[in-house]
């Protein structure tokens, strides 16, 4: 870009002489240029929705500076101590080294605490990021050809972040994520025959042993992130490559994308927005506290505190562990099967693995092989959003389930009655947010569809010379009209016999499937319909 | 020579000023202690006077007030458990904290502000304590926050937290029921409930936690009120939930409410 700014201006400063020569040392040596080129011409799209990626981000590098200075003073080691810091409470009591390491960084350590809590609420941040950024590419299809395997690498950075921030917030070694890896370790001694001993090979030993916090450590600021920063590469570099979806409007095509280049709009820009992400984390860090570890104690088996949780990601399995109904474990073949721990694991896997393949399985029965560039409108693809819609409300009641007890001392419920009423929206809530998501969905095409070929309604009654009133309609302008008819709907697959000419299971399930899928629809507005409107008027 | 010095000997004992003065150290010794035994008579005598009063007074507050359910002679009835026993540290604390007088059955009875003067809850505390011994209010050195804190929250974490919350933030029981929140309560209450275990609380006895501990305990919890949250507002000490839900709706929404404006603008 530096070579471009030498053609046009007349007489370089010293100033851009330097920089201009320092491009070009690096360009002879790297050929970084062409690289420069290409990703400053990348476009960005203008639509408030394609920035959460950027908020996930933007986290991630706060989570990295305030991360690396935490590691300037922790220390990981579950030795036995007598606290002497400067917290009251706990002078003089027995803890490990790690939660000794953390109370100086909160209390003893200029910055300390900030630092402690922008890491925090970074995390937080981070993971509710992902997690609305993934909607928005779910309930605008942009996970469709050829960003399948973008959708499995962001949906894997999700669980990375999870996991990342169960490590992080299981060393303290504080009485609350002490309880936390102790129902991790219920939840992995559950497992029959195999439980306990994988349960002694992760803690080394007995919980919770002395091993437990250095080994989370190494993976919490190595392995994770190292794996998080490599795929959050490549999930960029395949973003280049696939280029943004964009809305439909005039001009937008399934072969361009209508937005800013990088160089320079979007890249000052995200620089501002950068500064405004990590201004609001360190706002809310410096101003709200968060994981106050000097208030739960160090970690001992013995006490659990009321008002246990985990941080909010983690919650949905928390939630599913509490929703179970009682008695679901029983004694066979001289094994103990804790259905109440198993049968939540296997559902939370199945969950996952349904979200991770989804692509995959909307490409099978749609059976389109078509690259698309454009963002579907989520009403134009109902069964889609209904599903998405199902799902959320899935996950949205196991979370709850993590806060029932909060539920029912803050609304003055009975805790029995919370939970009662979480498992019954555990089954029921996702089938009529499926239909009524649905129905909302083709109510909203039609209106679309009415508007297009009649245009708006103006609500002035206007009487015919004839006697008879009708409401004038305000005709769409081109812009709006396209924004409401360039869209595409699919019919139900027909079952075709194969070469064999015979109809084989497989394609009977995709049919079936298929007609769940396409059996309701509006049809969009064609061409031929839209003049025969325009005749009319 | 023996007669006479026996002679000498049974003079000196019979002499009558001796006898002049046994009658006198006698009779003094004896009417003092009358004396003395009739006025400490009286000042007891008035202080049975003056708590016959008070547990009269308490009586008849009880009468009007709380026999409906605990009955005319605390024997309990179908809307209140009996009374017999329970100790004026009970009453103290139930009424002192609004407790009781119930105002409706719930599934526990709910702290309130108090109904009554400490002077008629003394007299009501007074008339129960007379029915029966039960535990009487503790020594004011026991309520002083002068313990050990550090010794008092790991007492705390191991007695309480599981329904207290560690943060004393208070926390769901079954059927309804809650352990309260315990910040910026008053010292005696915090003991009052330590020894009688209020409904779904356990009593914690002096073998369980001495006195000694239950005033540590009570310094752990003035800590923790009188100290602000050092990290910022609290959201309520309720610990990962709020912060979650702090994180959606304030820090993504916020997030969010900027993107859509900058995007508005450029478009
Ligand atoms: C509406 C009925 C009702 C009234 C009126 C009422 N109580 Fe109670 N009281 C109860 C019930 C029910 C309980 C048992 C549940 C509990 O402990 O809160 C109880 C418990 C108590 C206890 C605790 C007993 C124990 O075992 O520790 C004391 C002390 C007490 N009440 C005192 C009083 C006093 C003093 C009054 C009058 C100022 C009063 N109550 C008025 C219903 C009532
Ligand atoms: C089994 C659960 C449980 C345990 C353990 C427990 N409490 Fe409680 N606590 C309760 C309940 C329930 C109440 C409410 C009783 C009521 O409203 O009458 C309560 C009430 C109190 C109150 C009165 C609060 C108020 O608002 O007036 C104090 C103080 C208190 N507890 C302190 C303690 C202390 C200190 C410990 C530990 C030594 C402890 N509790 C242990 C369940 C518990
Ligand atoms: C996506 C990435 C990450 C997430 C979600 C995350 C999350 C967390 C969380 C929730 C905690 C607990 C903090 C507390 O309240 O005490 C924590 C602690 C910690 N993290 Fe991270 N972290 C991430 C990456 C990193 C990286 C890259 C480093 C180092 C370079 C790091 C270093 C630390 C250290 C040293 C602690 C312990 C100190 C303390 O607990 O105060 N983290 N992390």
């Amino acid at each position: 870009m530096s070579t471009a700014t030498t053609d046009t201006v007349t007489k370089p400063g010293p100033g851009m002489r330097f920089t201009s020569a320092a491009a070009n040392y690096i360009d002879e040596r790297t050929s970084a240029s062409g690289f420069v080129r290409e990703l400053g011409r990348k476009i960005f799209p203008d639509h408030w929705s394609f920035m959460l990626g950027e908020v996930a981000l933007y986290s991630f590098v706060a989570i990295l500076l305030s991360g690396t200075f935490l590691t300037f003073f922790f220390d990981p080691s579950m030795t036995a101590t007598h606290y002497q810091g400067s917290y009251v409470p706990l002078k003089g009591v027995e803890m490990s080294v790690a939660y000794a390491s953390t109370l100086d960084i909160s209390f003893d350590i200029r910055g300390g605490l900030l630092m402690r809590q922008v890491h925090h609420w970074a995390a937080l941040l981070f993971v509710a990021s992902i997690g609305l950024h993934m909607l928005r590419v779910f309930f605008t299809g942009a996970f469709r050809k050829p960003r399948e395997i973008n959708w499995v690498i962001g949906f894997v950075l999700f669980i990375l972040a999870m996991a990342e921030g169960f490590t992080g917030y299981s060393l303290p070694d504080d009485l609350l994520s002490g309880n936390g890896l102790r129902i991790i370790d219920g939840m992995v001694k559950g497992m029959p025959v195999i439980g306990v001993w994988i349960s002694y090979l992760l803690f080394g030993g007995e919980f919770p042993g002395h091993d437990i916090v250095p080994r989370l450590y190494v993976l919490h600021i190595m392995l994770l992130p190292a794996i998080l920063i490599a795929l959050i590469g490549v999930h960029m570099l395949l973003l280049i490559v696939n280029k943004h979806t964009q809305f439909a409007a005039p001009g937008r095509t399934n072969q361009n994308v209508v937005g800013s280049p990088i160089l320079p709009v979007f890249a000052a820009k995200a620089g501002g927005f950068f500064f405004i992400v990590f201004g609001a984390i360190v706002l809310i860090a410096s101003v709200f506290t968060i994981n106050p570890i000097w208030n739960y104690g160090p970690y001992d088996p013995s006490p659990v505190s009321a008002g246990t949780q985990p941080d909010w990601y983690i919650g949905f399995a928390d939630g599913a562990l509490r929703l179970v109904p009682p008695h679901w474990e029983f004694v066979f073949l001289g094994y103990t099967w804790s259905m109440n721990i198993l049968i939540p694991i296997l559902v939370i896997m199945v969950f996952l693995v349904l979200v991770t393949f989804y692509p995959f399985i909307e490409a099978w029965i749609t059976g389109d092989k078509r690259e698309h560039h454009m963002a579907e409108r989520p009403r134009n693809a109902p069964t889609r959003t209904a599903i998405g819609a199902a799902g959320v409300t899935f996950y949205g009641v196991m979370w709850a389930g993590a806060s029932s007890d909060l539920m029912a001392t803050h609304f003055m419920l009975t805790i029995e009655g919370v939970i009662v009423a979480l498992q019954i929206s555990l089954i029921l809530g996702p089938i009529a947010a499926y239909i009524i998501t649905k129905r909302v969905c083709l109510a909203l095409q039609k209106k679309d569809r009415e508007i297009a070929l009649h245009g708006f309604e103006t609500g002035r009654i206007v009487r015919l010379p004839g006697g008879e009133y009708i409401e004038v309609h305000e005709p769409l302008n081109e812009y709006d009209r396209w924004r409401l008819v360039a869209h595409e709907t699919y019919r139900p697959l027909m079952i075709r016999p194969n070469e064999r000419g015979r109809i084989t299971v497989g394609q009977r399930v995709r049919a079936g499937l298929s007609r769940w899928f396409f059996e309701d629809r509006i049809e969009p507005v064609t061409r031929s319909e839209l003049e025969r409107a325009h005749h009319h008027e | 020579m023996a007669k006479i010095s026996r002679k000498h000997r049974s003079t000196g004992r019979r002499s009558p000023l001796a006898t002049v003065a046994l009658l006198a150290i006698g009779l003094l010794t004896t009417g003092g202690a009358y004396a003395l035994a009739t006025t400490t008579a009286t000042a007891e005598s008035q202080a049975a006077a003056a708590n016959e009063q008070l547990i009269e007074e308490g009586k008849k507050l009880f009468a009007a007030n709380c026999a409906s359910c605990h009955g005319l002679n605390l024997e309990g009835s179908k809307e209140g458990p009996a009374l017999v026993g329970v100790g004026a540290l009970a009453v103290d604390f139930q009424v002192g904290t609004g407790r009781m007088p119930m105002a409706f059955q719930g599934p526990q009875a709910a702290r309130k502000a108090p109904q009554f003067t400490q002077d008629q809850i003394d007299a009501m505390a007074a008339y129960v304590a007379s029915s029966g011994p039960g535990p009487a209010l503790p020594d004011e050195r026991f309520l002083e926050a002068t313990g050990d804190a550090a010794k008092g929250a790991e007492l705390f974490r191991i007695n309480c937290a599981m329904c207290h919350n560690v943060a004393g933030a208070g926390g769901a029981l079954t059927e309804g029921k809650w352990a309260p929140q315990l910040k910026g309560l008053d010292a005696r209450y915090i003991y009052g409930a330590m020894v009688t275990g209020p409904q779904a609380m356990p009593v914690f006895n002096d073998l369980n936690i001495s006195p000694e501990e239950k005033r540590d305990i009570i310094t752990y919890l003035d800590y923790v009120s009188e100290n602000p949250s050092v990290g910022g507002f609290d959201l309520g000490s309720l610990g990962p939930v709020s912060e979650g839900l702090f994180i959606w709706i304030f820090g993504l929404g916020g997030l969010v409410a900027i993107t859509v404006w900058l995007t508005a603008r450029s478009n």
